[in-house]
């Protein structure tokens, strides 16, 4: 059986600019592929040529098994990061609409206010509303941007257990997020930078041997005001100052602390998925 | 000196926003504040930045000339150039000699070829970086940030966070509300809102530490009512802290949220 989204090979030009440079991505069914990287990476222009809403210039894509149309479309689902309601409707109104355009039955609100503005409710019962849309018609892939920005840690928890039950019956997951408690949810990360797939697999593929620089100062401010002040991009966590790079430029990093007269201890640590997301993009 | 709120409650008509919840914002330190939406986060932050809301409890602020104050939507006009939006900034402060600083803050934020750009004109990110270094500018003993971080790329958001680390460097109390919770877990205290309530407040290390019983990691939940996905698998809250097939895993702080959250819904005994 083939991939329910399956690129190779996938460029797209607008006139000087590639924006996705020769791209592979599938997802297979009952897998949930977290798709990462900078504004500017490429990542909607890649969804939108996956949804066939943008033509490839070179390579190809497949949706199900066909070129993406009309009929392929029918079989995804697509919760937008605006989430895509009506907020003047109510949530019942919302979903027979939604079920009249995708010709399907409509399925109750269940635990959802059914009868309450969409406008009215907390994002987190607006969010699952969405999904609720989205899934009436039974897709087989769905496309979620940020699923759960802004809500409740319970309630990310929550809406997570709505995502996966649909990977367990089946459906492929394509998520878009800047958010990386959203992606290590994901089966497998596709990292996207400048057009081009630059790392993909688990969060510890992704990472793989990559190293961050630790600095732990008595002082940490004195110590914080010197590498930044060096244009080495420090990052404060509590009270220590993580640095990018690695061994190699441990010399240079006790250099600049020693010339400002900074007493500190530096060691590397494994990077985070965050900081490698951030090195990549650059 | 130490700002902050004491017992602080605040109504919207009959809804309670905020419920008795006491802050301190010390200077030097990153202090998030988190929650989904509902928390009361938003409200907590206006009392903080001064704007005079209706409330109970006692407040401590600096004057209002040293507060800076970045709102959830805005905090730059989009009309205005970059160095228009500065000038006016500066302007409305009355501050004196400030170019220098102007341009310190435009160059740390990477906005120091845009001056002559149209704030609406610059990307999201970008966008954000200068309304964190315009509530700089006015070297704030209490920088109050809401949301800075939200729906910013990564780039940016590190970006971010190290112009708002070198304000605390420099003795400016910074406290910032944010949903994305390895943002709080390198803050230097975390407070946990809930429906305008505090759910839980101290360092990340002490609120993970302080969340009663265990957490493990199952392929399977044994209890659906305290357990939650993690990919693939399941972390499952054990209240009497019992050991459990899975072995122990060691909690994150979005799991000792979760925890707390529960906790406040009464999910378990």
């Amino acid at each position: 059986m083939s991939a329910h989204v399956d690129a190779a090979h996938v460029t797209r030009r607008f006139g000087d600019f590639t924006a996705v440079d020769d791209v592979g991505l599938q997802v297979e069914a009952g897998e949930v592929v977290g798709l990462l990287g900078a504004n500017g990476a490429g990542k909607t222009t890649l969804i939108k040529m996956v949804l066939g809403l943008l033509r490839p210039t070179a390579g190809r894509v497949q949706l199900f098994g066909q070129p993406p149309g009309l009929e392929q479309r029918r079989r995804i689902g697509y919760v937008p990061q605006n989430l895509g309601l009506y907020t003047d409707l109510s949530v019942d109104e919302n979903l027979a609409f939604r079920a009249e355009v995708f010709g399907c039955a409509q399925v109750g609100a269940g635990d959802l206010p059914g009868g309450r503005h969409v406008g009215d409710l907390p994002l987190g019962l607006q969010r699952r509303a969405a999904f609720a849309a989205a899934l009436q018609h039974r897709p087989e892939l769905l496309v979620l941007d940020e699923p759960t920005s802004g809500v409740s840690p319970l309630s990310r928890s929550e809406l997570w257990d709505l995502i996966r039950s649909e990977a367990d019956r089946g459906a492929g997951v394509l998520v878009s997020t800047h958010y990386m408690d959203e992606a290590v949810q994901a089966d497998r990360l596709v990292v996207m930078a400048r057009g081009r797939v630059v790392a993909t697999g688990s969060e510890a593929d992704v990472v793989g041997e990559r190293r961050t620089l630790v600095v732990e100062a008595a002082h940490w401010e004195g110590a914080f005001a010197a590498v930044d002040g060096a244009g080495l991009r420090p990052l404060l966590a509590g009270r220590t100052i993580r640095v990018p790079g690695g061994e190699d430029d441990l010399p240079t990093l006790r250099q600049v602390l020693a010339d400002a007269g900074v007493e500190a201890a530096v060691r590397t640590a494994p990077a985070t998925l965050e900081e490698t997301l951030v090195e990549l993009s650059r | 000196m130490t700002w902050g709120a004491t017992d602080l409650t605040v109504r919207y008509g009959d809804r309670v926003a905020l419920d008795g919840v006491t802050v301190t914002a010390r200077p030097g330190t990153v202090h998030a504040v988190i929650g989904g939406d509902g928390a009361g986060k938003s409200t907590l932050l206006r009392v903080l930045a001064g704007l005079g809301m209706a409330h109970e409890g006692s407040v401590r602020l600096p004057p209002q000339e040293r507060i800076g104050y970045v709102p959830s939507h805005g905090g730059v006009v989009g009309d205005l150039t970059v160095d228009e939006n500065v000038a006016f900034v500066a302007a409305s402060y009355r501050l004196r000699g400030w170019q220098g600083r102007a341009t310190t803050l435009l160059e740390r934020a990477g906005l120091a070829e845009f001056r002559n750009r149209l704030a609406r004109q610059l990307s999201g990110g970008q966008r954000r970086k200068l309304a964190g270094s315009l509530a700089l500018l006015p070297e704030p003993h209490l920088l109050v940030l809401d949301e800075v971080t939200t729906g910013v790329d990564p780039v940016s958001r590190m970006e971010l966070w190290r112009i708002i680390a070198g304000a605390a460097a420099n003795g400016t109390a910074v406290i910032a509300a944010t949903t994305y919770l390895d943002e709080a877990e390198r803050a230097g205290w975390v407070d946990l809102l809930h429906g305008g309530r505090q759910l839980a407040s101290g360092t990340p290390q002490e609120i993970v530490d302080g969340i009663p019983g265990t957490v493990s990691d199952e392929a399977a939940p044994q209890d659906r009512a305290t357990a939650w996905r993690h990919g693939r698998r399941w972390h499952q809250w054990h209240p009497d802290g019992d050991a459990s097939a899975g072995g122990p895993h060691r909690p994150s702080l979005e799991d000792a949220a979760i925890v707390r959250e529960l906790l406040a819904n009464g999910s378990a005994a």
